[in-house]
């Protein structure tokens, strides 16, 4: 393993000390328990917006952090989800009385620490809802799995309900804005390499120079299908078409009602891509694939667009949600409607996000 | 009788046996996850090993509450949630005890075992740690009802843990994120069955 680290149990603590000496004017950070907060929070009268899960996706999510996007982000280890301390103490340095929304990637151990930080701040008369990410139409099906992860969307929707945030959105409003742009969004990823975790120092899988995983998360971990590489065209052709072919995905997920502090279950329906939609189209590197090779990507995925009327109106490329140095990419494709859009535009100044201001 | 003083001895080798079987559960879990089993727990555990002497005069009760308390602030992920909220329960099961009958063994097992199924809504045969800690609890709290000892019951228990282990290997994972491998995760023995077997055997070693 060639990384540059200090020592393996090190690395995120130490990354997120050099982070704060990088951004002074734009974020704090909190040890015992880790948590990276604006530097102006609370702000009042605005919802807060946090977000979590493990460490090794950056900038996603303490990258986030600022005007317009997130109040805060919980960093785990590497690519392990953070615990509910992170979440309770994060949330209550930027609660401004108007409660937190907590933007979650539908992956168990982010999922089951999520519920206990609800569970323990509802608890404690802190007003906190949980909306899920789960875009990844790789997993085809929640009956026999955990259901799809989140990846792509979660960079979308935590942009798109901080802006709904400054903009004086309630909580339960936002949580709304949240979960329409989750079930607007799909996204489906391709790995050419393997990551290596520091604290293991080997690579998690091996492929072979001739060989791609098809339908990875952003974990490391491999993906649905292992199979022989093919072109740029090729590759991309087959992620356009897994998320525009994509049937309407079901499933029940669960979700605190404040009301009654009892979990409900509610089904939920991402309905299918269409000719005559406008959406959002996000190429993301995994962390190893340089620029020029997103581009390429897109070339083509823009190109299938046309072909299907489906109008590209908005457009985001780079490493924003990545697996370390793994090599592979990501599209994620957002239906826009009016209010989205609105908020896309609307100003926003983080470490690794920055518009309109 | 399981005394106070074995409850703290099973907490203190099961985290020495964590740490020696640490790149073990790592390269299980990097079959069908994500690679850091081993690295969790270990981290965890090292933290409870840390503490375990200003425990040394609270009853069974307290001590497993904050064992569960480290796990859930230091583990993280799924490990973390489930490993916590195992302890979290089996204290309650044994609230102001300093010692335990074999009945409340097996009541400690039963409770920390249904906060498992009830923290990761898993059954049996998904392919996680239940599958583990719901044979070894039955078969334990069968064998008291027979009239064994808790070190005859645990024996036994740990037989139907090592084989609900094992029986991890040719199951499709149905939770975590092995379920994304789909038919893949076939044929692995699952990483969190394997660290739930070693803490029941802990616990037998150290009765012994």
């Amino acid at each position: 393993m060639k990384k540059l680290i200090n020592s393996p149990e090190n690395v995120v603590r130490e990354s997120l000390e050099g982070m704060a000496l990088a951004h002074p004017d734009l974020i704090k950070i909190n040890f015992d328990p880790t948590f990276v907060y604006r530097k102006d929070a609370p702000i009042q009268n605005k919802v807060a917006l946090i977000s979590g899960g493990g460490s090794g996706h950056e900038p996603m999510h303490t990258g986030f952090v600022g005007m317009g996007m997130l109040d805060a982000a919980c960093p785990g280890e590497i690519f392990t989800s953070p615990t509910p301390d992170q979440m309770l103490e994060a949330a209550k340095k930027v609660n401004s009385g108007n409660g937190v929304l907590n933007i979650v990637k539908n992956y168990s151990g982010d999922v089951m620490n999520f519920e206990m930080a609800a569970e323990i701040a509802s608890s404690e008369n802190l007003p906190m809802i949980n909306i899920l990410i789960d875009d990844d139409c790789a997993v085809k099906d929640s009956l026999y799995t955990q259901g799809r992860r989140g990846v792509g969307t979660t960079v979308l929707a935590e942009k798109i309900c901080g802006a709904g945030a400054e903009k004086g959105y309630n909580l339960q409003q936002l949580a709304n804005l949240c979960r329409k742009v989750n079930l607007n969004g799909r996204s489906i990823g391709i790995a050419l390499t393997s990551c290596t975790v520091p604290a293991k120092g080997s690579p998690t899988f091996e492929l072979a120079d001739n060989e791609i995983e098809f339908g990875i998360g952003i974990h490391g971990e491999p993906g649905r299908q292992r199979m022989e590489i093919k072109t740029a065209d090729q590759i991309s052709e087959m992620l356009t078409f897994s998320i525009l072919e994509d049937p309407p995905y079901i499933r029940t997920i669960r979700e605190l009602n404040l009301e009654s502090q009892e979990w409900e279950e509610l089904e939920l329906t991402t309905p299918p891509f269409q000719s005559g939609d406008s959406v959002l189209a996000f190429v993301n590197s995994m962390g190893g694939t340089p620029l020029s090779e997103l581009y390429i990507i897109y070339r083509q995925l823009a190109q299938i667009c046309e072909k299907k009327n489906i109008t590209i109106i908005r457009n985001l490329i780079g490493p924003y949600i990545t697996s370390l140095e793994m090599q592979g990419v990501s599209i994620t494709l957002l239906k826009l409607d009016e209010e989205m859009i609105k908020l896309w535009d609307a100003p926003v100044k983080t470490a690794s996000l920055r518009w309109g201001v | 009788m399981t005394t106070k003083q074995q409850i703290l001895q099973w907490l203190q080798t099961y985290a020495t046996v964590i740490e020696q079987n640490k790149d073990y559960l790592t390269e299980l879990d990097a079959a069908i996850g994500d690679a850091d089993h081993g690295i969790n727990m270990n981290r965890g555990f090292q933290k409870v090993l840390t503490q375990l002497p200003t425990l040394a005069e609270k009853d069974i009760s307290n001590i497993l509450k904050a064992v569960s308390m480290t796990l859930i602030s230091s583990v993280g992920g799924a490990s973390g949630a489930l490993y916590g909220t195992f302890f979290l329960r089996a204290s309650n099961a044994v609230t102001g005890l300093s010692e335990l009958t074999p009945e409340d063994t097996a009541k400690l097992l039963e409770t920390g075992l249904s906060g498992v199924r009830e923290r990761g809504k898993a059954n049996l045969g998904e392919k996680t740690m239940l599958d583990t800690l719901q044979p070894a609890s039955q078969t334990f709290t069968k064998a008291i009802s027979e009239g064994n000892n808790t070190l005859e019951a645990l024996k036994e228990a740990v037989i139907a843990a090592e084989q609900g282990m094992k029986n991890t290997i040719p199951l499709i994972a149905k939770k975590g994120r092995a379920t994304y491998l789909g038919e893949r995760s076939i044929g692995h023995q699952d990483p969190g069955a394997t660290s739930a077997y070693l803490m029941l055997k802990t616990l037998q070693q150290v009765l012994q």
